[in-house]
């Protein structure tokens, strides 16, 4: 039982990696940058939603739907200023600036909001009070918070596979990512369709920041880093660019996370992490579902 | 005249050390005068720290042309062997500089050997996926030490993981107590020795690059199929800059630890190999000058920065984003382009 209660913490973390991850493989899938700045956006949507609930009042589901407009806002306007001029410039020139812009955010908000931690409210909690459902008379607990992440996340699943394979924009997104120059041609609209990347990525992180805070409710500035930093490694895991392999990614890792704390120690769990993703990456070089790309000679 | 005639690398090269001499020299007048401030003073080490982690990785960012965000677990390893080995040796070596040195070299040598083990799974791999790996080892490499427990006694060293089972017998000491790192280092670190190692950094740095091997370990970096197909064995000389690089950062890891009474593993996290990072692509990529003008200087920013207070991190990261947009924005760059005589725009076209 107390097996089953890990994998299914697991799989809740799990589901949040892969929110954000989500988040990473299509930025890098589109625009073939690691967009470092990614994390502190899933912090920036924690914020908005802490402040919208606990000082203003506004109901949980208003809050979150502010973060991830604000989020939404956000990614683009920092797409728009700092990334779109630098398209043409070397990916490491990109690089950087994805870090400058994930100083410039981390410290706005050390300066707007400070850095003592914030008690994130739980809005998970039934009419009775209750936090979570029990089952087998007690023994496995499920807390509220950790049934709403995995089914978000399935519906953000289900939802962003419909959207790249019917709709006309996910379409264009596609194209977009095989070949730029072909997309172009085709008269699709190539910076706009980078800018919706960024604003559904960025909107993605935004939940993905209330869940997390949700499930570990403490908030400061560097919330986002170390989320960010294990959800790009997720990414890269299932094979970046690929939405399956960022959601099988993030799903692994959070399990791989929960099951090593549990079972070998709670202070080695990280390096357990990585030392995982590198055997993977030894065996399958292109992550899980990575195409692997035959070199031409 | 042939002697006078140098070619541009080589003239490049002595003007880099020339500087980097004349900078040691003024920095010491100006120290022994007293006009420079007590703040500055002490990031001097730092500094030249800093400098050999830059120079280190351009070798593997600029040269080798693998994107490397674990370097700070080189640095990291250096200093807590290094450290280790000084305060082991403290009684053996009384003298100061000698200790100094024996612990930069542990440090190195630590390094190199974790860079090798570490280059024979990542130099398999290209790209970006051999970034994320190099960042999982980096973050390893600080959780091992995070919860590392080494104890020095006559019998000599004992180790343990996760929680101190090292049982030192009467008069051992404990010198790296897990998440506390380590402490009470004596500070032997000194301007000098760190300007020696930057010296010496650059001349290994430079010979190798100027090197057969430095050719070829610039011909993978350009075309890996064509450098193969002409019998460049990669791998050997991937790992050889690769090693090199490692060992160098294990030298700055030494050195910068022993200018602090304190070290914890969490100092050489991520942050610390982006901060190295930026300033390799800042002073541009294969440029050793460029590197140790940029590690300087964007050491001593924050401080200097120190007026605005609680928005220096802020001024800081805005001038990181306005030095990539200005650097890389076309108008300028075809601006600058005209004092340079003799490149063409083909290059950068390409």
């Amino acid at each position: 039982m107390t097996f089953l209660n890990f994998l299914i913490s697991g799989i809740s973390l799990g589901s949040i990696y892969a929110i954000i991850a989500l988040g990473y493989t299509m930025v890098y899938g589109i625009a073939k940058m690691l967009n470092f700045a990614h994390g502190d956006v899933i912090m920036v949507g924690a914020y908005i939603c802490f402040y919208a609930v606990s000082r203003f009042n506004l109901p949980p589901l208003v809050g979150v739907i502010l973060a991830m407009i604000v989020c939404t806002v956000l990614g683009m306007v920092v797409e728009r200023l700092a990334y779109k001029p630098l398209r043409q410039a070397p990916s490491l020139a990109v690089l950087i600036t994805a870090i400058g812009v994930s100083y410039f955010l981390q410290n706005t908000a050390l300066l707007l909001w400070s850095s003592n931690p914030k008690v994130f409210p739980s809005f998970f909690v039934s009419g009775s009070g209750g936090t979570g459902v029990e089952l087998f008379g007690g023994q496995l607990k499920i807390s509220y918070v950790t049934l709403f992440t995995i089914i978000i996340c399935v519906i953000i699943m289900l939802a962003l596979t419909w959207f790249t394979g019917k709709t006309k924009m996910g379409k264009a997104m596609r194209a977009c990512s095989e070949d730029k120059g072909a997309a172009q041609l085709m008269g699709i609209n190539v910076d706009a369709t980078i800018s919706m990347t960024f604003a559904i990525g960025s909107g993605l992180a935004a939940i993905a920041g209330v869940l997390l805070c949700s499930a570990y409710p403490t908030l400061v500035p560097t919330t986002g880093s170390m989320p960010g930093i294990k959800a790009f490694t997720a990414a890269v895991f299932g094979g970046i660019g690929s939405i399956p392999g960022a959601f099988l990614g993030g799903l692994l890792l959070g399990i791989i996370e929960i099951f090593a704390k549990a079972y070998i120690s709670t202070q080695l769990s990280d390096a357990v992490v990585f030392a995982v993703l590198i055997i993977v990456l030894l065996v399958k070089p292109a992550g899980l579902l990575g195409k692997q790309i035959r070199e031409k000679v | 005249m042939k002697s006078l005639k140098l070619n541009k690398t080589t003239r490049r090269n002595y003007l880099t050390y020339l500087l980097v001499i004349l900078a040691y020299v003024i920095l010491q007048i100006l120290g022994s005068t007293g006009s420079i401030s007590s703040s500055l003073k002490g990031m001097l080490v730092p500094i030249c720290a800093y400098i050999v982690m830059a120079i280190s990785l351009n070798l593997t960012v600029g040269v080798l042309g693998e994107l490397s965000l674990g370097h700070a677990g080189f640095m990291s390893m250096g200093a807590f062997t290094g450290v280790t080995a000084a305060i082991a040796l403290q009684d053996a070596i009384p003298a100061a500089p000698l200790r100094m040195a024996i612990a930069l070299a542990v440090g190195a040598a630590f390094a190199a050997l974790t860079g090798f083990l570490i280059g024979i799974p990542v130099l398999r791999l290209n790209g970006d996926y051999l970034a994320i790996v190099t960042l999982a080892f980096g973050e390893i490499i600080k959780s091992i030490f995070n919860n590392l427990y080494v104890g020095v006694d006559k019998k000599g060293l004992h180790m343990s993981l996760l929680s101190d089972k090292t049982s030192l017998s009467e008069g051992g000491k404990l010198i790296i107590a897990g998440p506390m790192g380590i402490g009470g280092i004596q500070k032997i670190s000194t301007f000098t020795a760190g300007f020696i190692l930057v010296m010496i950094t650059l001349i290994v740095v430079f010979h190798l690059v100027n090197s057969r091997a430095g050719r070829a370990i610039m011909a993978i970096r350009d075309n890996r199929i064509a450098a193969e197909s002409v019998g460049v064995n990669i791998t050997k000389y991937k790992m050889m800059a690769f090693v090199t690089s490692a060992a160098l950062a294990g030298a700055a890891g030494a050195l910068f630890a022993m200018n602090y009474s304190t070290i914890v593993a969490n100092k050489f996290d991520f942050n610390t190999s982006i901060l190295v990072l930026v300033f390799v692509v800042l002073g541009g990529l294969g440029n050793m000058l460029g590197s140790i003008v940029a590690a300087a200087a964007l050491t001593i920013l924050p401080e200097a920065l120190r007026q605005f207070s609680d928005y220096r991190m802020l001024v800081y990261a805005i001038v990181l984003i306005l030095v990539m947009l200005a650097t890389n924005n076309p108008t300028l760059k075809s601006f600058f382009s005209r004092f340079k005589p003799g490149k063409s725009h083909g290059k950068e076209a390409a």
